[in-house]
């Protein structure tokens, strides 16, 4: 039978995999921005495991919550991508030291 | 039976694209890696009886984050190679990290269960009613207990709504619709409306 064991270990393969895709694609930011959406699959996997097997719906309640922090954060980090590659004419972020005084 | 047939499918299903999301050449195959992967967490989801959240994924990431992301790659004219240019250099360390981290999580689930996990028990205040659907019951939870939290991620979609448009508007003459305040405060209905009595059959001369 399935149990709850099951789902944490997806959850926990899904957010390592995200974690990785920060540390490969350390230059092509749409691809962090995709793994950081991985890590919040994998978080709303998990609260929504407990859920069901606690029988407690908080859980659910809270991954519409993260659902749509994730949605805004994905907006948000899209458009800055976009003003940085109209400025820059790349979207390599690997030396991004404008900023520095 | 059936049932660990499909988590079986769909867990593996959405740890192979997760995995193809983070190793594609090229961003696009990305996005649709990534949408596989909604789609199979989504069926993960509804195994375990949240189907309001499942197609809230489908609804929202599918439909909403993976096609802004697709905008975003096709709009930007992205060069591939020099993207991929760290991918061998960073790929050993990569790999030692997250199975380090792996490690952790399956020896902390290990330990934690060995065998079996023990969940704590709910207190019951939340518990869903087994007699209407899933979405009934968040539906009477979301608008009761968590309505001010529920109308604070409303806002925090407008902030993000608002951010988005400040960022990327760009504030040039020559854009069509660009708004003047200063003549759209200063026009009136004197000068903006003018009486005509037009004669039949000849119209309006303007």
């Amino acid at each position: 039978m399935i149990g709850i064991e099951h789902y944490i270990i997806v959850s926990a393969i899904l957010f390592v995999l995200g974690v990785l895709g920060i540390f490969l694609n350390r230059k092509n930011v749409i691809t962090i921005l995709m793994a950081i959406e991985l890590i919040l699959l994998a978080v709303n996997i998990n609260l929504v495991a407990f859920s069901a097997f606690l029988g407690d719906l908080t859980g659910q309640i809270f991954a519409m919550f993260v659902l749509t922090v994730a949605a805004g954060e994905a907006a948000i980090g899209l458009a800055i991508l976009v003003i940085f590659f109209r400025d820059r004419g790349t979207i390599a972020v690997d030396d991004v030291n404008r900023m520095k005084g | 039976m059936i049932q660990a047939i499909a988590f079986y499918l769909f867990a593996f299903l959405v740890i192979a694209s997760g995995v193809l999301t983070i190793m594609s050449r090229n961003p696009v195959h990305s996005v649709l890696w990534l949408i596989l992967a909604f789609f199979n967490a989504a069926g993960l989801m509804v195994l375990l009886g949240a189907e309001f959240i499942a197609m809230l994924l489908v609804v929202v990431y599918v439909g909403a984050v993976a096609v802004l992301f697709l905008f975003v790659v096709m709009m930007l004219d992205v060069d591939l190679a020099e993207l991929r240019a760290g991918f061998i250099k960073n790929f050993p360390l990569g790999i030692a990290i997250a199975l380090v981290l792996l490690a952790e999580l399956v020896l902390g689930i290990g330990a934690l269960s060995a065998g079996h996990l023990e969940l704590g028990t709910a207190t019951g205040e939340n518990a869903p009613n087994l007699e209407v659907s899933n979405i009934t019951n968040i539906g009477a939870l979301l608008y009761s207990k968590y309505v001010f939290v529920f109308e604070a991620a409303g806002l925090i979609l407008l902030v993000a709504m608002i951010g988005a448009i400040v960022l990327t508007h760009r504030d040039l003459k020559t854009t069509r619709g660009h708004q003047n305040i200063t003549r759209q405060v200063r026009r009136n209905p004197k000068e903006a409306t003018q009486m005509k009595q037009p004669t039949i059959g000849e119209g309006v001369e303007l």
